[in-house]
């Protein structure tokens, strides 16, 4: 960030920061300046998520949902929050007080810091980290600490119970999560999140989930570990309602209250980043290929309109996958406990393992066969480029195509139509 | 497997236990049939057991006080899911100390249904596991379902007593009330009025 | 004592190691009405669940002794606001037995529908409840949705969406509105493929399988031990239904099933006779039976009075006593009634599904988790005011 900050003063005040005497005040100012930004970013992104949850679950319930405050209800998150505010904070008297008070910062914090070296777009992140996605895995883990200390400061037993299934299930989930995660990071050969991207391409037969069966495994898992990961429905056992009346948070009120949401709704965007991040293809534009790109950042001559296109791609992505995260949660039972932990430790790790056997010996081949062009897309006239699009149409399309006439059909048999109309 | 009637239950039973089986009643609608008390138990068993009459399900378990002659009866409902046959009846429990044998060995939903006997009438069933009270709070005092149950006005301090709507209708002025269709008769205005007296054109 | 065992005794004093007790209710999202818990749980597995019931004791049967024969069936309503036309019915024939009063060959029909109407939408909040607890939110504004159109229907007949009060001494209060029939019909065609949606979307997501499959399992043996009866006696695999082995008012006129259960969650899921997705499907199933009955009902719907003319304004039926036994939603009520020859009633007893359903708990939900003792309770149908009265 530093260069990028270098750069920018270079060509604005035509000076050189190098030789100020006080510069780290500047570099201390943009930092503060990025991190504030970023921190409004993460709350827009959880309080217009939480207005957008409300308005698909009203609609997949045959209700209207939050429509007064704002067009269309839009500042509902605005409204929920003043109220959040305004409201007593309560604190148990025989809670841990401290422990009770600074739970929900740590949860703010790691979600916050997950910010740091998630992509937006073409260039956009706020640092590049080669070991990008490790520091992901890293920072995720401190909500859990979060949790677990809400869970126990509460000094309720329905608040440890949530802080201590949150603390095995998130606990649990990252050993698959991370195994999963290797496997695009084996095809891509990097933990960087942006060199990640740039291994893949703009099409979707150029995303690692199309690429290899292994990663197509590995994208639906990864998928299910990233919602246990979140407390996602099927996985939303520690704050499970309907067994916990609100798990580890049902001490808390107020803003504090708050933090806690505003953490879970900005997760979802954290969740489909990271996901769209490592299996598809992130910020890629189609047809613009790798070569193209290259050559543009040799002559110094990236379009500014390559910038936008891209966020616009990866934000796309992610608003899709944010969808489908909500969609899931309308429509599935929760599971339980033991289940839970079944699925993590008897199937998504040895599984998750396979996988990774699997990747890294497919990577292996791969250069055994086509040599140097095993790396990074491939055209489709080339012999792995064609390989690629037969899977994606065998495993993509297909499947797509099936799954839309069996909507339809069931459509038809309620004797419903589709109406957009009556929001 | 025929289902068998009342008299025919009852004649089998009454050959097997004699004296403990009271006469079958005259039927004011519904038969039944007086057991005695200590036999209650053995009775019921040999009911389950038999298989002609296989009262396998014990269908409910209540109680009507009679203050006049003394007596709180307890009434038992039985059933049979294998013939489809039902069969009632009571036992004759002094007022004064009302205690009958359990019959929770025989059928587990006797377990409730006792436990609620005993909170609203008072009934003791001895070897009980667990007679406690069922609808009331623990520390209540009295036993509603009996005939003289007084309210004692409140529990722990809150009152379940409310003042009549009618002593405000009459606390009006005359004026502002609207006129009563039949003459009203002078009451005084504190009278309590029986809660169950239907106020005919009083809506 | 193993090794944990002493450090812990060692550590925290001899009685470290103990159960811990935690108080589920009366104020807890999934107890249906206002029921209470002690849950004796070690970890998340429970030792036993002791339900304390009471919160919601009205003295229906003291308020019973005081008012009129009549007067009591509005009362009969708040015994089990879910389904009142059932404790309507059954105050209504256990008063009829006593006074040898005949109904109408037409207030009978109404009475089966009605009552199979509100027993469509009493199941159809156990459904969508099962589901909510279990999870899954979706369902239950579905299931309300069609509630709702059952309310209407409901309401157009009698004025009432809740506490009815439909049915009379000798027969209903009311005839059916003009065009009411058509619209019946026209919402059961509608409901009979939502609840084919409802399958889809709920009763074969291999999640809510896998969560209710071979849990909490009632044996026939000790579902009939305990008292249990309606569906979810019949999810046990007894098959007995009121309906048919003591057919009253028009029910031997009509064709239909009592669906019992048959290990519905599948052998491979390890689905067992009387589990607690026996209990959820019967349910499913009885909805579409109920519908069937609904429709024979108004094809065959006779005319004449729909209630008798000769029923007293007040009755005072002669001495004596009698019991009257319905079908209800949650199994079968029983009206135990006792007449002095009075106008009113000398002793008044109603028998509920739910109060026998809730003595079970204690001893099926030894060894189970907490997750499944909110799934068991939900598939169990209980409704709080029918326990306590």
């Amino acid at each position: 960030m530093q260069e990028t900050l270098d750069r920018l003063i270079r060509e604005v005040l035509h000076e050189d920061p190098q030789v100020w005497a006080g510069s780290w005040v500047v570099y201390a100012a943009a930092l503060l300046a990025v991190g504030f930004g970023l921190t409004v970013f993460g709350a827009l992104v959880a309080g217009l998520t939480s207005w957008w949850e409300r308005r698909i679950a009203a609609r997949m319930q045959s209700r209207i949902g939050p429509n007064r405050v704002g067009p269309q209800g839009t500042l509902q998150f605005l409204a929920d929050a003043l109220k959040l505010i305004v409201k007593e904070d309560l604190v148990p008297p025989e809670s841990d007080q401290m422990l009770f008070r600074i739970a929900p910062y740590f949860v703010m914090t790691g979600f916050a810091l997950t910010f740091v070296v998630l992509p937006f777009g073409y260039h956009l992140s706020a640092t590049r980290m080669n070991v990008g996605l490790f520091y992901l895995i890293a920072v995720t883990a401190l909500v859990v600490v979060g949790i677990m200390l809400s869970g126990w400061a509460s000094n309720s037993k329905w608040a440890l119970f949530g802080g201590m299934r949150a603390a095995a299930q998130v606990v649990s989930y990252e050993i698959p999560g991370g195994m999963l995660a290797l496997v695009p990071i084996l095809m891509a050969g990097s933990l960087d999140l942006h060199e990640i991207i740039r291994a893949q391409g703009g099409f979707p037969w150029d995303w690692f989930v199309f690429q290899t069966p292994w990663g197509f495994i590995a994208f639906f898992l990864f998928f299910a570990t990233q919602l246990a990961e979140g407390n996602r429905t099927p996985f939303d056992l520690p704050e499970a309602e309907s067994e916990l009346v609100a798990g580890y948070m049902t001490e808390y009120s107020g803003i504090r209250f708050g933090y806690y949401f505003l953490a879970e709704w900005g997760n979802l965007w954290v969740m489909s980043a990271v996901i769209s991040t490592l299996f598809l293809g992130g910020w890629q534009v189609p047809f613009v290929s790798a070569e193209t790109l290259a050559g543009w950042e040799a002559a110094g001559t990236v379009p500014v309109a390559f910038y936008g296109v891209s966020t616009a791609v990866f934000v796309t992505k992610v608003v899709v996958l944010m969808n489908v995260i909500i969609w899931v949660r309308w429509t599935l039972p929760r599971i339980r406990v033991d289940q839970m932990m079944s699925v993590c430790w008897k199937y998504l790790v040895p599984i998750g393992m396979g996988l990774v056997l699997l990747a890294a010996l497919t990577e292996v081949l791969s250069f055994q066969l086509f040599g140097d062009a095993a790396k990074g897309p491939a055209p489709l006239g080339t012999p792995r480029g064609a390989l690629h699009l037969a899977f994606f149409a065998v495993a993509g399309a297909v499947p797509t195509v099936l799954f839309f006439r069996k909507i339809f059909r069931n459509i038809r048999l309620t004797g419903d139509r589709i109406d957009l109309t009556n929001w | 497997m025929a289902a068998l009637t009342f008299e025919q239950i009852h004649q089998k039973i009454a050959a097997k236990f004699g004296d403990a089986i009271g006469a079958a009643q005259p039927p004011k609608k519904d038969a039944f049939c007086t057991f005695a008390v200590a036999k209650l138990v053995e009775v019921g068993r040999a009911m389950k057991a038999d298989p002609d009459l296989a009262f396998d399900h014990l269908q409910d378990v209540t109680a009507t006080d009679h203050p006049k002659e003394g007596l709180i009866r307890v009434v038992y409902h039985f059933y049979s899911y294998t013939h489809r046959h039902g069969f009632c009846a009571k036992v004759e429990l002094p007022r004064a100390q009302p205690e009958v044998d359990t019959l929770e060995g025989v059928w587990k939903s006797a377990n409730w249904f006792e436990r609620e006997v005993f909170d609203l009438f008072g009934v003791t069933f001895k070897g009980h596991p667990d007679l406690r009270r069922i609808m009331l709070p623990d520390d209540w005092v009295g036993f509603p379902l009996r005939k003289d149950y007084r309210e004692a006005g409140g529990y722990q301090g809150i009152s379940n007593i409310r003042d009549n709507p009618l002593d405000l209708y009459l606390s009006l002025d005359k004026a502002c009330r609207p006129e009563p269709v039949a003459p009203a008769e002078p009451a005084t205005p504190a009278a309590p009025v029986a809660p169950a007296a239907p106020q005919k054109g009083e809506a | 004592m193993a090794l944990d065992q002493i450090f812990i005794t060692r550590k925290f004093g001899p009685n470290a190691e103990q159960e811990m007790i935690l108080n589920m209710g009366p104020q807890h999202p999934s107890t249906h009405g206002v029921l209470n818990f002690i849950v004796h749980a070690d970890g998340e597995v429970m030792e036993k669940a002791v339900p304390e019931v009471g919160y919601l004791h009205r003295s229906l049967e003291k308020i019973g002794e005081m008012v009129s024969y009549a007067g009591f069936m509005p009362y009969s309503d708040r015994v089990d606001y879910l389904a009142a036309m059932f404790a309507n019915e059954g105050w209504a024939l256990a008063v009829e037995k006593l006074l040898g009063l005949e109904v109408p060959p037409r207030g009978q029909y109404l009475r089966a529908i009605s009552c199979e109407l509100n027993r469509i939408a009493s199941h159809l909040i156990a459904l969508g409840s099962t589901a909510m607890d279990i999870g899954a939110v979706t369902p239950f504004p579905y299931a309300l949705r069609e509630r709702e159109s059952i309310n209407d229907l409901i309401e157009a007949l009698c004025g009432a969406r809740l506490t009815y009060n439909y049915h009379r001494i000798g027969g209903v209060a009311y005839d059916v509105p003009p065009d009411w029939t058509p619209l019946c019909r026209a919402w059961l065609d509608h409901f009979e493929k939502v609840l084919d949606e409802f399958d889809r979307l709920i009763s074969t997501n291999e999640i809510f399988l896998k969560r209710l499959a071979g849990l909490a399992v009632i044996p026939a043996a000790m579902a009939i031990d305990y008292g249990l009866s309606g569906p979810n006696l019949r999810a046990s695999g007894v098959d007995f239904d009121l309906r048919k082995a003591h057919p009253y008012g028009a029910y031997p006129d009509f064709q239909f099933k009592a669906p019992i259960g048959r290990a519905y969650a599948g052998l491979s899921r390890g689905g067992k006779v009387g589990d607690c997705y026996d209990r959820y499907y019967c349910r499913v199933l009885e909805c579409r039976e109920s519908a069937t009955i609904v429709r024979q009902a108004l094809d065959k719907l006779p005319d004449g009075d729909f209630i008798n003319p000769k029923a007293p304004k007040k009755a005072k039926p002669p001495a004596g006593e009698t019991q009257s036994r319905v079908e209800s939603v949650r199994g079968e009520m029983a009206y135990y009634v006792v007449s002095d020859g009075s106008e009113r009633a000398y002793r008044l007893r109603v028998r509920t599904g739910s109060f026998t359903a809730m003595g079970i708990i204690e001893e099926v939900s030894k060894g189970l988790m907490i997750a499944d003792l909110v799934a068991l309770i939900a598939s169990l149908d209980v409704v709080a005011p029918e326990i306590d009265r």
